[in-house]
């Protein structure tokens, strides 16, 4: 009884890193869409409209399986193009953080480009005036001030992700919700088990949500509060 | 890519069936969600504070769990329970839990309970003191003041907020088919995928009636906001 206990922790571990590694894709994605969106440029935004305009219509659960199953048979079929006889499997946690991390990038485009319109423009001037490239002035002048504005929206979009990571399970990765399901079908027990990783989650997004409020504070250092 | 075999007419009506299921889901668990959710915020802005904890703790619990789980501990983990099995072969309401339908629901409406009492606990709260001021200056009561002002007005300012839950609800009804025997537009794509191997067509066109149900909503939603919200629409020159 107790075995299942442990594996489903070490399943936790998992699941950490599946969401870790799937912020890390969707911060770059959202990033990139963001800047894209603002380019004003017809190559790049009707791209980067059309990526967050589907994804934010589509369930999660169905996008991962069309490109779970769908990636699996495409790649090999195009193996199979190239002269090869071995097929591939599709590695469950590559895919469900390439996934997760695609879904969660258009979220992350729409929190970031919002908080890049909040900047007063006189900021980005001022950097173009003091002779600052593009590329310098997004790090020195955009992205420490956008912080603040794409907190709130940040948390949001990551507590989703944490708990998408759940539907990962359904393509395979032996994490905290498959192992889980396991258990309650070795012990009878499902009502127990499922108690206890919901309780996971449930630490994992509160230490979440405080270290994030935290950083929200140190973020909005110097920002003056109108008392109400 | 072979998609004549979406469009033999049987596999046409799987998707047909699956649709009527997903929005049955959708319009019942919003149904009940949003009478639980008006209890729930009434309950969070009320005095009584062991009331606010109570719903308090639920809305944290839901909010920070996923919904596959919540969905799993009710379909697989309440029957396991003795005192809901003693009465799910006789006694009245427990005979649904034997019902995979019913399982779903009831996880779909708490969860998009416990996420729209927070939002309208939050415009509740923020509505304008000079109108809670001046119902109380026309001598309204508590509760006369919530009915005729307070709730007229939160309500019309979860919308933009609520827009966005209704789509998150009808993605979230994709998870039914996670449940055995329930037949919902991503389980008709899930029997097609296995069925032929076809996992491209059968979860495009699975997303492209999402996509449509999805930018049906938000235009209706556009609709109502404009109703409702013209009030506080920027002033025409």
């Amino acid at each position: 009884m107790s075995g299942y206990f442990v594996s489903i922790l070490q399943g936790a571990l998992l699941t950490v890193g599946v969401s870790l590694a799937a912020l890390v894709v969707a911060i770059l994605l959202g990033l990139l869409g963001a800047v894209a969106k603002l380019s004003g440029r017809p190559l790049l935004v009707v791209p980067a409209t059309v990526y967050t305009t589907l994804v934010r219509g589509v369930p999660e659960l169905v996008l991962m399986l069309l490109i779970f199953y769908g990636g699996t048979i495409g790649l090999n079929h195009l193996l199979a193009a190239l002269g090869s006889k071995s097929s591939v499997d599709i590695n469950p946690f590559l895919a469900g953080t390439l996934t997760i991390g695609f879904i969660y990038g258009a979220y992350m485009t729409e929190t970031f480009r919002g908080a890049i319109l909040s900047i007063p423009k006189g900021q980005m001037e001022a950097a173009w005036a003091f002779g600052m490239g593009p590329v310098r002035t997004f790090l020195r002048i955009t992205a420490p001030q956008m912080v603040r504005y794409a907190l709130p929206g940040f948390t949001n979009n990551w507590l989703v992700l944490i708990k998408a990571t759940a539907l990962v399970s359904l393509i395979g990765l032996k994490e905290m919700t498959y192992l889980s399901k396991q258990a309650s079908a070795a012990t009878r027990e499902p009502f127990t088990f499922f108690l206890f990783a919901a309780a996971l989650f449930l630490v994992y997004t509160s230490v979440s949500l405080w270290a994030l409020r935290r950083l929200e504070r140190r973020f909005s250092l110097g920002v003056k509060r109108a008392q109400t | 890519m072979r998609w004549d075999v979406i469009f033999q007419s049987k596999h046409l009506a799987m998707y047909g069936e699956g649709l009527i299921t997903t929005l049955w889901l959708l319009l019942s668990s919003l149904g009940v969600g949003a009478v639980l959710a008006l209890l729930f915020a009434l309950a969070l802005t009320s005095s009584i504070a062991p009331l606010r904890w109570i719903v308090g703790a639920y809305t944290y619990v839901i909010r920070g769990t996923p919904l596959l789980i919540q969905l799993y501990l009710i379909y697989y983990g309440l029957g396991q329970l003795e005192w809901i099995q003693a009465r799910w072969d006789e006694v009245w309401p427990w005979t649904h839990f034997k019902e995979p339908f019913f399982c779903a629901l009831l996880a779909f409406s708490l969860n998009t309970a416990g996420y729209t009492a927070e939002m309208l606990a939050g415009a509740i709260r923020e509505t304008p003191a000079g109108e809670i001021e001046a119902a109380q200056a026309m001598g309204m009561g508590r509760a006369q003041a919530m009915r005729r002002i307070v709730l007229p007005s939160a309500l019309r300012r979860t919308l933009p907020a609520y827009s966005n839950e209704v789509v998150m609800m009808l993605h979230a009804t994709s998870l039914a088919s996670t449940v055995p025997a329930m037949l919902d537009v991503t389980a008709a794509a899930s029997r097609i995928y296995s069925d032929f191997y076809l996992p491209f067509e059968a979860y495009i066109f699975a997303a492209a009636i999402y996509l449509t149900i999805t930018f049906t909503l938000v235009g209706m939603f556009k609709l109502a906001e404009r109703r409702f919200l013209a009030h506080l629409a920027p002033r025409a020159h």
